[in-house]
């Protein structure tokens, strides 16, 4: 059953890259689709829907085999619940291919689904049970429905970056230019982190290394990947493998910082290539694909998803969260990072819907909020999850 | 309040920007053709208008989108800074706040101390940032929500033409029969669920007026939250409390003013194994054992009568429970919840009174480390004085003390009294050692068995805020829901003398509006609307042939 | 209007009631002596309140207590001498076996009454957890001062002469 999971899990992979195929052929098409619909779609945009929702289909196989091999809903550690976002990211495509009809916007959303099913399949996939905490019919209800509520709103993140692509003067190098290239290269140094993890997995690079904590205790660390950076006072153990290249203090962990500097130097590699071979930058590169695009159509988009997610993520990632740290801690909320770094995204999108209320708002300034929230998610889940220590510390 | 008098007629409070009446631009607006700006029904609102005294200018003040939206952000930031280290109340310090810090992250925890962010949360400035939050929505809402109910009450349905055509749904079209298009007008409308008003050859269609009030609902639960949190500091209304008690014991509950008991039976770990179920096995291998479960089997009590600190009253069983994380025992206004354990202390120990060379044992004492005894006779003239005991033995000044009265290092000062020795040896116990201070002993007491017992940790809490918080949620989640799933959509027709005007107003979602209205209307000679915003915007942009979207 | 003038006041409470709840730990000064019942290691019950009329040196200690040790010979003499003028000691042990109890009382000649908080009840009820921890209480029952220092035996004799009746 776990393999038959795992099965539906790549095949989804693999239907939604043919669906790339096509949905980037359906923009060559000069025939659009238009605001003011009705008009016929072109096939190839179609058939790339078709497909997207067969991925969709096949994900959700991964998800309810698993459910039934493990006994418990699938959302359980940080490979599980990246999955599970994915599935919802793209839930919230189809919902809004539904009430819009815009191709291209899975054309940019379908890829940086691929990139979260990949970084999420760089941690473990064993299948653990409940500790006793975990053990309530609230993991179902509490980590599905924020998915659902951040899958929404990562579509307004993608209408945005579609937008500032479009919008943004790429003719000459601004403040937007510099911070939309920061942008695509956060996703590069996704990428990278993807792409190195599992180079070093596939060769089964393991090295043990003994340090010494702040306390003066020995303490250990297996690393995956080549240690350019090393933990305080390290001793290698492994024969035949890279001594550190630099000794970090106790207070950072440095097998974590190790990875984090690994991602974004493959991640640079990966960008400055692009910007060798084409001369241009990446947003710049993108730019004719979006040029026809409605950008009004673009701001309802992003605008909307905002709206309907932000009651979605209230209720799962607020509400449904308080009721159970009730339940199970006795207290609905205690100021663990995790918790107020949800309440920062529920504030931040907040800001969000008022300041639309003012039209000098719309267009471009919006699409750059819609960018820096989907940050703060992301930040939540990788930052607060990884690095900060607290009650939610997973993987 | 100075009135603005209408051409009309009609005369309209100061700060009105679209005539009550007739819906005439009034005011600097009726010099230009731009579209209405339609918010609020463009009525006077307090904040608008008056702006001398000092209340006035405090209201203003928080009646501000952009002072809101300020405070939002300002609060947003302030929350954040706060995990960048643990919070002093999460962190389950060892040492005072202020050495921790700034030992365990050098410099920089130093200044995060200094400033007060270990303990963010419950500063005072934050909590005046929050309840500054509170004042706004307060004030922003009653300063909008109430012109803004009496203005759609009382619209009245013919608009002035200059009204209609400033509107950003709007087209016109000369046809013959227009009595009979409103008519038809009214009727498809009705069937898409408009309710349909005519007056004098004018329609109006409205349909979903009650998602305006969406942003109002929402920010009345918030505030019922934020009543619900202040009551908090109000006495009776919240506690929180730890209980410790060991298998076997009988505590009172604290916080609830000595009126109710626990005991503890027994405290149970359960692990996983491959048994429960064949996919862990790959997980239990890496990380050895996972908790399944924990839980406390107890017995609730109910002191029969008030009494003191000390006391021991009589107590009525009120129910047997197992109290497990997920799974709190509730009683009256409170609840115990499972929080922690610690497993295997010492409850007693086993030792033999042994003479060294023969290795033969004379008998054996049990000692209840709750309750030793000073001596224990084994019978035909062997005794065992306690001397003393140390439940955690260390070394003071050379002496031997105890640093707590928890068994954590137990160790024994016994006198063994035999009957070829009955002045006693002295022998001194402890974990792992055997000193014999007064020389060598013929006899010794050697250690057979120990028995263990498990603590339970629970919280107490008791919480009456709670339904007020939880109301205040629903609310907030009802408007959010009402305001953002629902638009208040309005369409106006009028007819006059051959000419047929449609407008149409929608407070979101003008794309659906207009799908919408294309498909109510479509096959018929009432003409659709034409987006003038979206034109206006379209001859600013160069380059958009085709509007498409791919 | 006034619902500025309400919200203020419903802030300011707020706030102060913060600051209080954060700056209070110790069973109050000021307030009535939270009242008891504890045994002796005889078997004995004293109840506080029955000290009514005179004054009560209330000192909660361990055995495993450094300073608690250094002032029990300080305590043994005063009690002694205050007996008659009104004033009285009563230690509480907060926990610990009869076995330690008594070799610790044997070894420092106690004369004055030692009961035996059993449950922690009494602590908690005073809501202290550092030893040693000294309360005052007048003859009509109220705490005039907590003290949670060593005491040297002048500190002490003044104590005794504070809460006399």
């Amino acid at each position: 059953m776990v393999e038959l999971s795992s099965n539906f899990l790549h095949t989804s992979f693999i239907l939604y890259l043919i669906a790339i195929v096509f949905l980037g052929g359906a923009i060559k098409q000069k025939k659009g689709i238009n605001r003011n619909k009705d008009e016929k779609a072109p096939i190839a945009g179609k058939i790339g829907i078709c497909i997207t929702i067969a991925g969709f289909i096949s994900q959700l196989g991964y998800f309810i085999t698993r459910w039934i091999a493990a006994g418990h809903a699938p959302v359980s550690n940080m490979f599980e619940f990246v999955t599970f976002f994915s599935i919802m990211f793209v839930a919230g495509f189809i919902l809004f291919y539904f009430l819009y009809r815009s191709v291209v916007l899975g054309l940019f959303t379908l890829p940086i689904v691929l990139l979260i099913i990949a970084y999420g399949s760089m941690f473990t996939k064993d299948i653990t049970p409940l500790i006793p905490s975990l053990r309530s019919e609230w993991l179902t209800i509490h980590v599905m429905t924020v998915a659902a509520g951040e899958g929404i709103l990562a579509i307004s993140f993608v209408a945005g970056l579609i937008y500032l692509i479009k919008n943004i003067d790429h003719s000459k190098r601004t403040k937007k230019t510099v911070w939309l290239e920061v942008i695509i290269f956060g996703i590069t140094t996704v990428l990278g982190f993807v792409i190195i993890t599992s180079i070093f997995a596939m060769t089964g690079y393991k090295s043990e290394i003994n340090w010494v904590n702040k306390e003066g205790q020995v303490e250990h660390y297996q690393y995956k990947l080549p240690p350019l950076l090393g933990p305080n006072e390290w001793e290698l153990q492994t024969e035949n493998r890279m001594e550190p290249l630099i000794e970090l203090p106790a207070i950072i962990d440095a097998q974590k910082a190790n990875t984090v500097v690994w991602s974004f130097l493959i991640g640079n590699v990966l960008y400055l290539l692009v910007r060798l071979i084409t001369r241009k930058r990446v947003g710049q590169l993108l730019q004719p694909l979006v040029k026809n695009l409605d950008k009004d159509l673009l701001d309802e988009i992003s605008y909307r998803s905002v709206l309907i997610g932000f009651p979605v993520f209230t209720l799962g990632g607020l509400i449904f969260a308080m009721i159970w740290a009730h339940i199970a801690w006795s207290r609905f909320w205690a100021w663990d990072p995790k918790e107020v770094w949800a309440l920062v995204t529920w504030f931040f999108y907040a800001a969000f819907l008022h300041l639309r209320l003012s039209s000098g708002w719309h267009g471009e300034k919006s699409a750059w909020l819609a960018v820096i929230g989907f940050g703060i998610i992301m930040f939540n889940l990788i930052f607060v999850n990884l690095i900060i220590a607290g009650m939610h510390s997973y993987a | 309040m100075k009135n603005v008098k209408c051409e009309c007629g009609h005369v309209n409070p100061l700060g009105t920007v679209i005539c009550e009446s007739c819906g005439r631009a009034v005011g600097e607006n009726s010099k230009t053709n731009d579209l209405l700006d339609m918010r609020y029904e463009g009525t006077a609102r307090r904040s608008q208008v008056r702006n001398q005294t000092i209340i006035d200018k405090i209201w203003n003040f928080f009646s501000s989108v952009k002072v809101g939206v300020v405070l939002i952000v300002l609060a947003l930031i302030a929350s954040a800074i706060g995990t960048i280290f643990p919070q002093e109340m999460n962190a389950n310090l060892d040492k005072p706040a202020n050495i921790y810090y700034e030992e365990k992250y050098g410099w920089f925890g130093k200044i995060y101390y200094l400033l007060g962010f270990h303990d963010l949360y419950s500063s005072w400035w934050y909590i005046l940032l929050v309840a500054s939050i509170g004042v706004s929505l307060v004030i922003c809402s009653l300063d909008r929500a109430v012109p803004l109910y009496k203005a759609l009450k009382k619209q009245r349905v013919p608009k002035h033409i200059s009204f209609m055509k400033r509107q950003r749904f709007f087209n016109q079209k000369t046809v013959g029969n227009t009595e009979k298009l409103v008519v038809l007008a009214e009727e498809l409308l009705k069937k898409s669920r408009y309710k349909v008003i005519l007056d004098h050859g004018s329609l109006l269609a409205e349909k979903g007026r009650f998602s305006r009030w969406g942003p109002y609902v929402n920010h009345i639960g918030l505030i019922i939250f934020l009543i619900g949190v202040m009551l908090r500091f109000v006495p009776g209304f919240y506690v929180n409390e730890q209980l410790w008690v060991k298998e076997g014991e009988t505590k009172v509950i604290p916080g609830t003013d000595m009126q109710y008991y626990l005991t503890n039976h027994k405290f149970l770990v359960e692990y996983y194994s491959e048994e429960d179920n064949e996919a862990y096995k790959n997980a239990l291998e890496q990380k050895g054992a996972i908790v399944k479960n924990f839980q406390s089997n107890v017995t609730l009590y109910k002191a029969s009568e008030k009494t003191l600190p000390g006391k021991n009253p009589e107590l009525i069983k009120i129910k047997d429970d197992e109290i497990r994380v997920n799974k709190p025992l509730t009683v009256d206004s409170f609840s115990l919840f499972q929080a922690s354990y610690k497993l295997n202390e010492i409850s007693s120990m086993t030792l033999a009174l042994t003479k060294k060379e023969t290795g033969e044992e004379f008998g054996e004492i049990t000692i209840d480390l709750t309750n030793p005894k000073d001596v224990y006779d084994l019978g035909n003239g062997y005794l065992v004085y306690l001397m003393s005991y140390f439940p955690d033995f260390v070394i003071k000044n050379g002496e031997p003390a105890t640093n707590s009265p928890f068994p954590n290092n137990p160790a024994f000062a016994f006198k063994m009294v035999t009957p070829d020795k009955p002045e006693g040896e002295i022998s001194f116990v402890a974990i792992q050692q055997n000193l014999e201070p007064m020389g060598e002993n013929q006899y010794k007491m050697a250690f057979k068995n120990a028995d263990f017992v498990n603590y339970t940790g629970l919280i107490v809490r008791k919480d009456l805020t709670l339904p007020i918080i939880a109301i205040g949620g629903a609310i907030f989640l009802i408007g959010v829901a009402q305001g953002s799933f629902w638009q208040h959509r309005r369409i106006w027709i009028k007819e006059d003398n051959g000419d047929l005007f449609i407008a149409g107003h929608t407070n979101k979602n003008w794309y659906g509006f207009m799908r919408e209205i294309e498909k109510i209307f479509a096959g018929t000679e009432i003409p659709i609307p034409k987006d003038q915003g979206l034109e206006k915007e379209k001859k600013d942009t160069t380059n958009q042939g085709v509007d498409s979207v791919g | 209007m006034i619902i500025l003038v309400l919200l203020a006041t419903a802030i300011s409470y707020t706030l102060y009631a913060n600051f209080l709840q954060k700056n209070e730990r110790v069973g109050a000064v000021g307030e009535l002596a939270p009242d008891f019942v504890l045994k002796d290691l005889n078997g004995n019950e004293y109840q506080l309140s029955d000290y009514r009329g005179k004054g009560v040196f209330l000192n909660f200690w361990g055995t495993y207590c450094e300073p608690c040790k250094d002032e029990m010979p300080y305590m043994n003499k005063l009690y002694a001498e205050y007996k008659d003028q009104g004033v009285e000691i009563l230690a509480i042990n907060v926990g610990e076996t009869d076995l330690a109890i008594n070799t610790f009382a044997s070894k420092y000649g106690i004369e004055f009454p030692i009961v035996v908080d059993v449950n922690g009840e009494v602590q908690h009820a005073y809501n202290i957890y550092p030893l040693p921890a000294t309360f005052l209480v007048d003859s009509e029952g109220k705490i005039v001062k907590y003290y949670d220092k060593p005491m040297t035996e002048e500190m002490i004799r003044e104590f005794m002469e504070q809460i006399k009746p």
